[in-house]
């Protein structure tokens, strides 16, 4: 146990399936280094799996940005199972005393995550959407002298909450460590750098004893095709596309483009197109260098998953659609022209 | 799911956790306050979606092995309605946890509150929606289960029963995972178990007077019509860890989103509008 509990480490949990790393630890890593430099302390990420998987992949954790790799192997460490992982992880974070955890906000680190705060009792705060370090003053906790008590350099956990329509700053100020899950996509990772290292520690997963009380008896991977977060070009459809017939036309606009193709929440309720293609607060955040949004009015929702992208051309019917204030281009206009006007000029162009 | 696999003799003890919630999805127009900020009064309280796919879930289990379902929300006695809705479809019992001590509480004491309504209650298995959609936070359901050292399975899409053991078809979200999982144990279940079941009209008819005391001047109705009303203390909840007292997380700040924007450059629908811009693209390198 630290002492001096400011003076712990920032840790992000570095998820991992099969001995492979998703995207999320990176941009993890990538936040959680921006917050470890600002409090003076070092960035370390949590490591957890079966026989050999520090030796596989903690070289990409410190190219990514950490300082530290702190490692749990066992062979029950092998495939994710909750209450495994989260014995192991409480019991690090009771030995380390790290002052802020970051977990991804994937189906594994909800699962994780919230299990780790309720036996640390300690706060945490879902799909954060940014993380900052600040001061945070407790008006309800006055000091000796009448002013309102100020807690240094706590952080500030940024989320959207109900449905996308506000915008709320969570602080934890007091039952530390201050843990959070990062929504996928939104945050920037680092660029590589070859090379870089840091210091290896193995910490046992002190299971002797625990009952682990699920047994994984078979795991399908889905393999999907659809490749939103890493796409250059978005073209995406809404409830204005009108049928799923039309939404072909904007699979032509993708391929003329080399794009992908994504749709609002509205247009897969309707059937449009797939769930995986979702882009907004439930579905993926997307920050494409172009998205072309067609009939899509644009909710909060919606736009939370893509306002980010380097250029938004709208083209929608509804000349007060709210997807026109985050527009770059806006054409009022009628998708099932205008879109085949786009595709001509491309081809007579590109 | 199919009843193949093995139940148990008198089934199974199935409890529901069930929220209401506002309809963040009708947040339009007369919703928002000339200030931004959301008039909530506005906005009708419904039946948390994916507690509806959770009590589907128990509903689906005590048809193909017995056993019974009680239905829990925790909140205002305006909570009652989706009390009512839930006994209507099915469940045998319906409890609200209803006290002042519990505002404020944010997801750990939230989960605390109701791990103590749910110890009372002895269940097998415990049924929650993934998440709500007025916080999204999903943490409520495997918090419970930490607190009383259940099996949690998140995600889940399917399940079967095999005596003690339930075999349970989750989304781990780079696929599907197919666990064995010891009882007692807690789902989370989202919109990819089905729907829920539609009300019987003969149980409309019945437990639309169902009522909990704090409806009825205090005064509990006879028989199964009967809406159980519990507090902290009926449940044994310390009142330390309930409510703001209990709530590690403060909300520092609340921003309404606004959108700003608006000037954006204008294309004609035409194709002299379309080539320029599909020119000026081409141009700084954002296509082609």
């Amino acid at each position: 146990m630290l002492e001096d509990r400011t003076k712990g480490e920032v840790w992000v949990f570095a998820e991992q399936e099969e001995g492979k790393l998703s995207d999320v630890p990176r941009e993890l890593l990538g936040k959680g280094r921006e917050l470890a430099e600002r409090l003076g302390v070092r960035l370390g990420a949590v490591l957890i799996g079966g026989e050999g998987v520090g030796a596989k992949l903690s070289s990409q954790l410190f190219e990514a940005g950490a300082d530290v790799v702190h490692l749990i192997e066992d062979p029950a460490l092998e495939v994710f199972r909750g209450k495994a992982y989260r014995h192991s992880f409480v019991e690090l974070i009771k030995e380390c005393s790290p002052q802020i955890v970051i977990f991804g906000a994937t189906h594994m680190g909800r699962d994780l995550a919230p299990a780790v705060a309720s036996a640390l009792k300690c706060g945490l705060t879902a799909d954060c959407t940014d993380l900052q370090i600040g001061d945070y003053t407790d008006k309800k906790c006055t000091c000796e002298d009448g002013s309102a008590k100020v807690v240094k350099d706590v952080l500030l956990q940024i989320r959207p909450a109900f449905g996308g329509n506000i915008i709320a700053t969570i602080v934890n100020p007091y039952n530390w460590p201050q843990m959070a899950t990062v929504r996928e996509g939104v945050m920037k990772p680092l660029d590589p750098q070859p090379g870089r290292t840091g210091e290896l520690v193995r910490h046992a997963a002190k299971l002797e004893g625990v009952e682990i009380p699920v047994e994984v008896l078979e795991i399908v991977r889905r393999h999907s095709s659809i490749n939103l977060k890493g796409a250059r070009i978005i073209v995406a459809g809404g409830a204005g596309v009108g049928s799923k017939e039309n939404f072909k036309l904007l699979h032509d606009l993708a391929d003329a483009l080399g794009g992908a193709v994504g749709g609002s929440r509205a247009a897969v309720d309707l059937g449009y197109c797939e769930h995986e293609r979702q882009i907004g607060q439930t579905g993926v955040t997307v920050r494409p260098a172009l998205f072309i949004s067609c009939g899509i009015s644009g909710a909060v929702q919606h736009l939370a998953g893509m306002q980010d992208s380097a250029k938004i051309i709208a083209i929608n019917t509804d000349k007060d659609a709210p997807i026109f204030k985050v527009a770059h281009y806006g054409i009022v206009g009628d998708l099932n022209v205008v879109i085949p006007k786009m595709i001509k000029a491309i081809k007579q162009k590109g | 799911m199919n009843a193949q696999t093995k139940g148990r003799e008198g089934g199974y003890n199935c409890v529901v956790c069930i929220k209401q919630v506002p309809d963040t999805k009708k947040v339009t127009g007369e919703a928002m306050k000339p200030d931004g900020t959301i008039n909530r009064a506005a906005l009708p309280a419904i039946f948390n979606p994916e507690d509806q796919n959770a009590l589907e879930a128990a509903l689906r289990v005590k048809e193909l092995y017995g056993g019974t379902v009680t239905a829990i929300a925790m909140g205002l006695p305006a909570a009652c309605a989706i009390l009512r809705e839930a006994l209507m479809c099915g469940a045998d019992k319906a409890y609200l946890v209803t006290d002042r001590k519990a505002a404020g509480s944010d997801t750990l004491a939230t989960s605390y509150i109701l791990s103590c309504a749910v110890k009372k209650l002895n269940p097998d298995l415990v049924f929650c929606g993934r998440q709500a959609i007025d916080g999204d936070t999903a943490q409520t359901g495997p918090q419970i289960a930490e607190k009383l050292d259940f099996a949690a399975i998140t995600y889940l899409e399917d399940i079967e029963m095999d005596g003690d053991h339930a075999i349970a078809t989750r989304d781990i979200g780079t696929g599907v995972e197919k666990d064995r999982v010891k009882l007692p144990a807690l789902f989370t279940v989202t919109e990819k178990f089905g729907e829920l079941r539609p009300y019987e009209v003969r149980r409309v008819m019945k437990y639309k007077k169902a009522m909990a005391p704090v409806e009825n001047g205090g005064v509990a109705l006879e028989g199964d019509l009967a809406i159980g009303q519990l507090s902290c203390d009926d449940i044994g909840a310390e009142a330390d860890r309930c409510g703001f007292a209990g709530s590690p997380t403060n909300v520092n700040k609340i921003v309404s989103v606004v959108l700003a924007g608006g000037d954006y450059k204008e294309v004609a629908p035409t194709d002299e509008g379309v080539g320029a811009l599909v020119s000026e693209l081409i141009a700084d390198h954002t296509i082609g």
